[in-house]
């Protein structure tokens, strides 16, 4: 059979059970995809002798008829995941030649369910990017492109190595990160589907952390079925991570029904910005009425305070990475500047952190030190802090109302071009997550799923925001406007 | 349970050039909490390990590992805020304290700034019999160690030993009430006391297991007391912190060079800067680390990895009801039940083996005769070998098998003492080593009196001379215990010199 790499999990899951595909098939299709993909720039470092080691396990397993739910299935892994024995760099240069000696919980969790990993994925470094520009390894780059215009467009950050390789059919599915939109809105810009779920769903440990209280984990798939499929196999209660949920994963896949009769589905007003493109407003339209065909009562709401979401996030997340970051200092492992003659402990720590750290990175390193300094705190962190809460209680507000599920665009505009923004203004990339950072900082789970295309052609997004806890809602809120928005476009193949 | 009763101690005064000055002192001691983990990990926290083998990943913060609390250090402080009859906060949380260092991986510390686990308590400092100073403790947290850093192994090199990387501390930070360099050594012994019949630190000082940061600053007389009644600091003189003492001597003789130096300056018309200082025992002085201007800016915030850390009002009864008799109790309780004397009941009461000890002794025998042979002999022949009660070779039933012999007067006081030789260096029964090697007292009259009329008939003129001086007699008295073996009962003896001498 040709094409194995270009099914879906659940596609591929039923063809392994029945015996038509073998993991081993499948995982070479995705492996030599991979090898004619290198403009891509998606996979930084491949591991196809694990991957045909686990394939040839998975294929024994299911021959003896013990295939659990991801058993065969070859994805990618973000490389901000821990994997043991495989580099994991975060795509930063400080890490350097970083090979854990243990596997994150998520990873392990995958492999668990029979998972095979194809190697590691792309991304900004240290999650800290919107358009996988900052990456030691080099930008990823979208699969999409503007009609006929061959410049190349960022697949989003920061998980565009994920997002690349999925919309690409290297791999089936890729695990993403998302502190601020880092799942969300790479897969708006590549046509797939992403789902950041409940803060607490997905252990945290063994990844690289950014912003500890706003990263989770999530799958970046084909489709809802599949999202619902991964993300089941990836999350539950790690006592590794104290703030992991100590709650039963339910079975997410059953949950997708596409009836969402009754769902209430909540319009909030503050999410119309000015000088959002047309376009982005005609998809929300869109959307809003395909969800309404399908049954749900549409509401106008009010989260009052989501102009102060993407100012607080870049005070708390940037406080937060500040922190985070101090441990690579050169000391155990990583890069370590070659130090000159007389050079003490500060200079190894000031060269090595120049050397080693990127420019986005050492920016927010040094906004995180500013707003955590004495005599700062209270007006940026604290004040940050409040405003979080506000915005949760926005949320908390508007589910008290009867609320199920919020729609919102993904991203104010489709994929921009890489190198576009080389020149702007920082926070006109962080202009990106205005849409995404307030779900972070509520904890909440929310979905882009894929819903139009723009007038270049180029894929567009819509956001589903739901209930803590309620994943499994959630997902059937997106498979109904899935199916309605029957969004089945594929980049045409350039690399 | 009567409590014993106590005058505050007069406040140390030290008299200048020009005026006379008292002391104000605050400590923060930080003391290692006994517990096999440490406090983020799984890591072993047994001292003397190979360097860098008692490290999980997470001490060394590999990247993306995340600290776990250890319950049973939570436990331990709890214990240990309960043990100063302190307030426990249900609902602590643990913060950021952010700063580099080659031993400390992750960059912060993660302690207890905002919300500490234990609250308001006190200990009362004991400065002699009927004298004690009652030190407010304001606060108890929890808090990760730090590593080892090693500068003399190589000349261009440092090591980093993260063995107590992450073990637990408890930062027990005092109300700046203690007056004087020997109340500052004698609140930290108490305090170790405390932790150690709590079993919540061990209290060793040599290993730094437990240290302290002294704050000093001096006033005029009269202050401090204003200080009190408002709990205004401006009331007080500008202090300076002493970092990380872990010997009672260095503590007393660095809060004393402190006092002179800030004193002097301040007589001199200076001010004093509010700065963190070492104490140089070599040089017994104190030297500026680093300034108020050079301080760290710690930037603490809550850690994100850890919720905020609830526990229950019944698991904190628990721990309550399961506390051990404290020294304090035990030394009123020794001299309300023994008729000890405070000093004794004190000695006695040092720790908590000790107290055991003694009280196995005493149990059903005369309670001030345990302590005198407690104290006095076994204390005094244990120290000369430098041991402690742990390791004394003389069971608490084998003294109190000697004093058993004494108080039926089977021996005598000093044969009761080559006795406790014999059992100390041999072993045995003493009522058995008693019988065997004929240490009986002779009680017997007849036979006391027949050796005493041979001496006399032997002696002719001493007896004369003794009638003339009765201090003579004593003589006579000598003679018959060195004929008996030193085994005739003196007071017999003695009776029957003065019945035959005259008197």
């Amino acid at each position: 059979m040709s094409d194995l790499n270009k099914l879906t999990l659940a596609d591929a899951r039923d063809k392994l059970r029945d015996g038509s595909v073998t993991s081993v098939e499948l995982t070479e299709a995705c492996l030599s995809e991979i090898e004619k993909a290198g403009a891509l720039n998606a996979f930084v470092h491949k591991t196809p002798e694990i991957a045909m080691e686990q394939a040839k396990a998975a294929d024994a397993r299911i021959a003896q008829g013990d295939a659990p739910a991801m058993c065969g299935l070859p994805v990618g892994i973000k490389d901000l995941f821990c994997t043991k024995g495989v580099p994991s760099q975060a795509a930063s240069g400080i890490l350097e030649g970083f090979t854990p000696e243990y596997e994150s919980t998520v990873s392990q969790n995958l492999f668990d369910a029979g998972a095979v990993m194809l190697g590691k994925l792309n991304m900004d470094e240290f999650a800290m990017g919107s358009s996988n520009e900052t990456s030691v390894y080099g930008n990823a780059v979208n699969p999409w492109r503007r009609g006929n215009d061959d410049a190349q467009l960022t697949p989003g950050g920061s998980s565009g190595g994920s997002a690349s390789a999925v919309a690409a059919d290297l791999c089936l599915a890729a695990t993403g990160t998302d502190t601020g939109g880092s799942i969300r809105q790479p897969a708006a810009f590549t046509g797939i589907t992403g789902i950041k779920p409940t803060y607490g769903r997905c252990s945290r440990w063994g990844i690289i952390a950014f912003a500890s209280s706003l990263d989770q984990a999530g799958p970046m798939t084909k489709n809802v079925r599949d999202a619902a499929i991964m993300l089941e196999a990836m999350c539950g209660h790690d006592p590794k991570d104290s703030t992991s949920a100590d709650l039963p994963v339910p079975n997410f896949e059953a949950m997708l029904t596409g009836d969402i009769r009754g769902k209430k589905i909540g319009i909030p007003r503050e999410y119309h910005m000015d000088g959002m493109p047309d376009e982005i407003d005609a998809l929300w339209a869109n959307g809003r009425e395909m969800l309404k065909d399908a049954g749900a009562e549409i509401v106008d709401i009010s989260l009052p305070h989501t102009k102060y979401a993407l100012p607080a996030y870049y005070v708390i997340a940037p406080a937060e990475a500040s922190s985070n970051l101090a441990r690579y200092d050169g000391v155990r492992y990583g890069h370590r500047a070659k130090l000159a003659q007389g050079d003490g402990i500060t200079e190894m720590y000031e060269k090595t952190r120049a050397e080693g750290f990127g420019h986005e990175v050492q920016r927010r390193v040094m906004v995180g030190t500013y707003v955590l300094s004495a005599g700062f705190y209270d007006a940026y962190y604290n004040r940050a802090r409040r405003v979080r809460a506000l915005i949760k209680k926005d949320f908390e507000d508007v589910f008290a109302q009867g609320v199920d599920a919020i729609l919102t665009p993904a991203t104010p505009s489709a994929a921009f071009g890489l190198g576009e923004m080389d020149d702007a203004d920082p926070v006109k990339m962080y202009l990106n997550d205005v849409f995404t950072v307030t779900v972070n900082l509520a904890g909440l789970p929310g979905i882009s799923v894929p819903a139009g295309l723009d007038h270049q052609g180029l894929p567009l997004g819509l956001q589903l925001i739901g209930r803590p806890w309620e994943e499994g809602d959630l997902l059937n809120t997106a498979y109904a406007l899935e199916q309605a928005a029957g969004f089945v476009a594929k980049p045409g193949k350039w690399w | 349970m009567l409590d014993l009763t106590y005058e505050t101690p007069k406040p140390k005064v030290i008299a200048g050039a020009k005026h006379d000055w008292e002391l104000v002192i605050g400590m923060e001691v930080h003391a290692q909490v006994s517990s096999n983990a440490k406090l983020f990990s799984g890591a072993s926290t047994k001292f003397g390990a190979e360097p860098n083998a008692n490290v999980a990943f997470v001490d060394a913060a590999m990247p993306g590992m995340l600290p776990v609390i250890n319950e049973f250090c939570v436990e331990q402080a709890v214990r240990t805020g309960l043990g100063l009859n302190a307030e426990i906060h249900l609902k602590s949380a643990f913060d950021r304290k952010n700063y580099f260092y080659p031993d400390l991986p992750q960059g912060y510390q993660i302690s207890q700034l905002y919300h500490p686990i234990v609250g308001e308590g006190e200990i009362l400092v004991d400065m002699g019999p009927g004298v004690a100073r009652k030190v407010r403790i304001e606060r108890i947290h929890l808090e990760q160690d730090a590593g080892k850093s090693i500068h003399d192994m190589d000349p261009n090199m440092s090591f980093v030993d993260l063995n107590r990387t992450g073990v637990a501390l408890m930062e027990i930070v005092s109300r700046p009430d203690i007056r004087g360099p020997e109340e500052a050594a004698a609140y930290v012994t108490k305090l170790r006391q405390i932790l150690r019949y709590l079993g919540t630190c061990d209290g060793n000082m040599q290993n730094g297991n437990l240290r302290a940061d002294v704050n000093v600053s001096v006033c005029r007389p009269g202050q401090y007391e204003k200080y009190m009644e408002t709990q205004d600091f401006s009331h007080l003189g500008t202090r300076c912190e002493i970092k990380n003492m872990n010997s009672m001597r260095f503590i007393q003789a660095a809060i004393e060079y402190e006092a002179r130096r800030q004193i002097a300056i301040v007589e001199a018309g200076g001010s004093v800067d509010q700065e963190t200082r070492l104490y140089d025992p070599d040089k017994n002085e104190t030297r500026s680390m680093r300034s108020k201007e050079e301080a760290h800016d710690y930037r603490y915030f809550p850690c994100p990895d850890l919720l905020p850390l609830e526990i229950e009002q019944a698991w904190v009864d628990d721990i309550k009801a399961s506390l051990p008799e404290l020294p304090d109790q035990k030394k009123a309780r020794f001299v309300n039940d023994f008729g000890l004397s405070e000093y004794d009941a004190s000695v006695l009461t040092a720790d908590a083996e000790s107290a055991a000890y003694f009280e196995a002794v005493a149990d059903g025998r005369d309670g001030k005769l345990a302590a005198n042979w407690v104290i006095n002999e076994l204390f005094g022949r244990l120290k000369k070998e430098d041991h402690d009660i742990t390791e004394s070779p003389v069971s608490p039933a084998q003294l109190g098998g000697i004093i058993e012999l004494i108080s039926a007067e089977t021996i005598s006081g000093k044969i009761a003492k080559d006795l406790f030789e014999i059992v100390y260096t041999e072993g045995g029964d003493p009522a058995q080593i008693v019988e065997e090697r004929g240490m009986k007292q002779v009680t017997d009259t007849g036979a006391i009196e027949a050796a005493l009329d041979q001496i006399i008939a032997d002696n002719p003129a001493q007896v004369e001379k003794a009638k003339v001086n009765p201090k003579l007699a004593g003589w006579f008295v000598g003679q018959v215990m060195k004929a008996t073996g030193g085994k005739a009962n003196p007071k017999a003896v003695n009776d029957l010199v003065q019945q035959k001498l005259g008197g």
